[in-house]
């Protein structure tokens, strides 16, 4: 502030005591009236500033001004996690909180102890996925994530209820898919089918036409293929079968 | 200009007062001897689980907890009667946990709150979510109904772990005597690793009441949650090329600086280069706000230079902020011609609100020190014009407001006159509302850690128990001045008692506009002046009622009054509460509307 404004602040501040006239008091004090606003504050106006041109997507990447909106696309994602409660809790609190669009979730235990692998299916933008990776991995019993590649290993298993009434041609349509049959009974059958996620859908199409009563589906859940582990630097640990060391051995390589 | 000497205001050392808090009491123990006691802790068998629960807390150097009794804590507490951990009763458990973040912040450990099951637990909640919010390193215990009762709809019973899960870091059920004394150490320990935020300990009353002679060990957070502080050297070239090539490069320093400790490397670097600094609000006294390169903080109602800075830098330099949307304003228009080197410890908050071109995870003092040396000296940015662009703008939208002697006092007045009465060591924390921006922008800020308040929550009522909090972890010779809102004061008022039993001195000033000020505000830039709900013309007189507390009472109604109340609270040694009444109409300017530009910065209600 410049000199005439001090003094005019220190004429306000004091009010006639003996406030010394080089008081730091208040320092962008000015006096009421003048050019500048009573209230608010003085400068060009937002029409007045010059505007730069550029712009951001909604994901804060900088853009061309024609470019249209992103496309998304389905990821699934696996999860190596510490068996403890509440885990699977806080990674599906997680999707529901930040909004990420979540197609299926499932959990089950691996071969070492006291692990669990969360197999998710998301359908979001490059950088939805890249966030819901990210965010996955800072939960503490999270231990590793990795993100599947296309040819990666996976399967499903649906449960269908189906009108019994011709008995014949659902079997006939459960043992194209290689499924099995559960439950037969005079008004009702249940089958299985396991597969990736197309064969189930054709597999629900097809029996759509007996009229189909319940179904239950798991969600998919997958493993990378060959020797890359399905989380960055996942070790295996030895399920009761496997007896062999040598098979491991180049699973690190 | 320092704090007036006056005969009461004397140290606790040489204790004539007895009202002076047990801790300053206590005789000063040296590193050694806190070594060995953190040790003896460490490996002494403690008996009962909430032994190992107080154990672990003394392993850590934990010296100050705040809290309330009730049921479910009871067996914790009583541990806590025979230990070196001062606890400090307040009047609410939000008053706990917002004293634990104070306390955090200004120590830079994590501060520590307790609260029972049920009710005591979830008042902690706001406190919690705030700490989260702002990335403050804080431990929370939790009384919880014994363990074969938990899931029935017991007394008190409440899914603590379930309720704050979205809230902390991690949380812990402990569920076994044997291990709840190394769950605590584990709790403090991962609520201070890589990037800080509070954790929590649910503890069922069985498993603090069990028997344990397992000793509690070091405080170790687990391995996995230790980031690695040194950023890749690829990342760090990369940037740095960036940087060298810069035209008008810009530093925006976060919080994150202030919770890395990397004040002096991020100050080292600006000024080696000459880039100018903006901050986040969290971000203040990350840089000296005096400084020449020092344009203040950016963001909803930054300063409009600030704001011209960071809409037309073209390489931003972020460093340990989360580009809130309170900084950025829309994202589509924030820096819109920058490319953006961010620094941050999380990996998570890479690319999550704006994409960063040069990633560079790692610890913010190692990275500063890292880019430090990848700049080449010859090949420095040429700053000199962007500067001069950026003085420019500094004359152009000036901070300053009118005063009239004849009319109510400015809000900004009182500000500047209570930071021009104290040392730049001083600490304010605030309330939410007006007073909060007031306060953040008419203080000059010079150190770290002397600006506490409530960020990313906006908890109204934070000011006075992080006032408590502040003061207790402050040196004596530093001033604690609050800064409230008669509003937001009335929401945690009763730790005004806390503050006189403790004889803490504090200075609380109320900016008292008889309005939640900064929803009327906004009521009459956008709701056409209907003031719904936001006249609180009912207030109490604070003064009389801080004396009703047994704290000293002051008011300010026009200008005259100012320079003595100052003088005389500033005196006072214990807690004094400022009634400042100031002008109902003033309004916080600059403002960015909510998701416009930042380059669009209102100067006045007809630009909004
Ligand atoms: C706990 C809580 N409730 C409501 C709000 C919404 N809010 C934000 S600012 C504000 C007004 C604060 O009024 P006051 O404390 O009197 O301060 P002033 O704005 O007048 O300085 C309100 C109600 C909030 N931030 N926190």
């Amino acid at each position: 502030m410049s000199g005439e404004d001090d003094d005019a602040t220190n004429a306000a501040a004091d009010g006639g005591t003996d406030h010394p006239a080089d008081s730091p008091i208040a320092e962008h004090a000015r006096p009421a009236g003048g050019d500048a606003p009573e209230t608010g504050l003085a400068g060009p106006t937002p029409e007045e500033r010059p505007h730069p041109s550029g712009r951001r997507d909604e994901h804060g990447v900088r853009k061309e001004p024609d470019d249209g909106g992103e496309a998304t696309r389905r990821a699934t994602v696996s999860a190596l996690v510490e068996d403890e409660p509440g885990v699977l809790a806080r990674a599906a609190g997680l999707f529901r909180r930040r909004q990420f669009n979540i197609e299926s979730l499932t959990v089950g235990p691996t071969t070492v102890e006291g692990h669990s692998r969360i197999t998710l299916v998301v359908e979001e933008t490059e950088a939805g996925i890249d966030q819901a990776k990210k965010q996955l991995a800072k939960l503490t019993p999270v231990i590793a994530v990795g993100e599947l590649s296309d040819d990666a290993v996976a399967a499903e298993l649906v449960l269908l209820k189906v009108r019994g009434h011709e008995p014949d041609k659902v079997h006939a349509i459960t043992s194209m898919y290689d499924g099995e049959t559960l439950d037969a009974g005079p008004r009702t059958i249940t089958v299985q089918i396991t597969g990736d996620e197309n064969l189930i859908d054709d597999a629900i199409d097809a029996f759509d036409q007996f009229g189909i009563i319940e179904i239950a589906r798991t969600g998919q859940t997958a493993l990378e293929r060959g020797d890359s582990p399905t989380t960055p630097g996942e070790e295996p640990g030895h399920s009761a079968g496997s007896t062999d060391d040598d098979e491991f051995t180049n699973y690190d390589d | 200009m320092s704090e007036p000497a006056t005969p009461d205001a004397a140290s606790p050392e040489e204790g004539d007062d007895e009202g002076r808090t047990d801790r300053a009491e206590q005789p000063e123990q040296t590193d050694e001897e806190a070594a060995a006691a953190r040790e003896d802790a460490a490996t002494r068998a403690p008996g009962s689980g909430a032994n190992a629960v107080v154990a672990a807390l003394e392993a850590a150097g934990v010296e100050t907890a705040f809290g309330v009794q009730g049921g479910a804590i009871m067996p914790v507490y009583d541990a806590l009667s025979e230990s070196s951990v001062h606890h400090i009763t307040m009047a609410h458990e939000q008053g706990a946990v917002h004293a634990a973040d104070a306390y955090g912040i200004v120590r830079g450990d994590p501060g520590v709150c307790m609260a029972t099951s049920g009710p005591g637990a979830t008042n902690l909640v706001t406190g919690i979510a705030d700490a989260s919010m702002d990335s403050d390193a804080m431990l929370a215990l939790t009384g919880q109904v014994p363990s074969d009762m938990v899931g029935s709809d017991a007394f008190q019973e409440t899914d603590t772990v379930g309720v704050t899960a979205p809230i902390t870091k991690h949380n812990y059920f402990a569920s076994d005597s044997d291990e709840v004394g190394r769950t605590v150490g584990e709790a403090f320990a991962l609520a201070n690793t890589g990037r800080p935020g509070p954790t929590l300990v649910d503890l069922p009353k069985d498993v603090s009441f069990g028997e344990t002679d397992r000793p509690v060990g070091e405080p170790t957070a687990p391995e996995r949650a230790v980031p690695d502080e040194e950023a890749d050297e690829a990342q760090v070239e990369a940037a740095a090329r960036a940087i060298e090539t810069a035209e008008r490069p810009l530093c925006l320093f976060g919080g994150g600086v202030i919770k890395g400790d990397a004040t002096e490397q991020v100050r080292a670097f600006a000024r080696e280069f000459g880039i100018p600094v903006v901050t986040t609000m969290p971000g203040i006294g990350s840089f000296p706000e005096d400084d020449d390169l020092c344009l203040s903080w950016a963001g909803m109602h930054g300063t409009g230079y600030a704001n011209m800075a960071i809409t037309h830098t073209d390489c931003l330099i972020a460093v340990g902020t989360r580009f809130d949307d309170r900084l950025t304003g829309g994202v589509d228009t924030f820096a819109p011609e920058a490319e953006v080197v961010h620094v941050d410890i999380d990996p998570a908050e890479i690319s999550k609100n704006v994409h960063a071109d040069y990633p560079v995870v790692g610890d913010a003092a190692t990275v500063l020190d890292q880019l430090d040396a990848a700049i080449g000296y010859g090949d420095a940015p040429d700053t000199e014009a962007w500067r001069e662009q950026c003085a420019e703008w500094r004359e152009e939208y000036p901070m300053d407001y009118a005063i009239d002697p004849d009319e109510p006092v400015k809000p900004q007045f009182v500000v500047e006159a209570f930071d021009a009465a104290t040392d730049d060591d001083a600490y304010v924390t605030t309330g939410v509302g007006q007073h909060q921006m007031w306060a953040a922008q008419y203080w000059t800020y010079r150190e770290p850690r002397t600006f506490v308040s409530s960020h990313g929550l906006g908890t109204m009522g934070y000011g006075l128990p992080a006032a408590v909090g502040a003061r207790v972890a402050a040196d004596d010779d530093r001033e604690v001045i609050c800064f409230e809102g008669d509003g937001s004061f009335l929401m945690t008022i009763q730790e005004l008692s806390v503050a006189v039993r403790e004889n803490l001195d504090i200075t609380v000033v109320v900016l008292n506009n008889e309005y939640i000020g900064m929803v009327r505000q906004w009521q009459d830039a956008f709701f056409e002046g209907n003031h719904m709900a936001s006249e609180y013309d009912w207030m109490p007189e604070f003064d009389t009622l801080a004396e009703a507390f047994g704290a000293k009472g002051f008011r300010i109604d026009e200008y005259d009054d100012v320079e003595a109340v100052v003088e005389e609270a500033l005196a006072y040694d214990g807690p004094s509460v400022v009634d400042a009444h100031i002008d109902p109409e003033e309004n916080v300017y600059p403002m960015v509307a909510s998701g416009a530009a930042n380059g669009q910065f209102a100067l006045a209600e007809d630009q909004l």
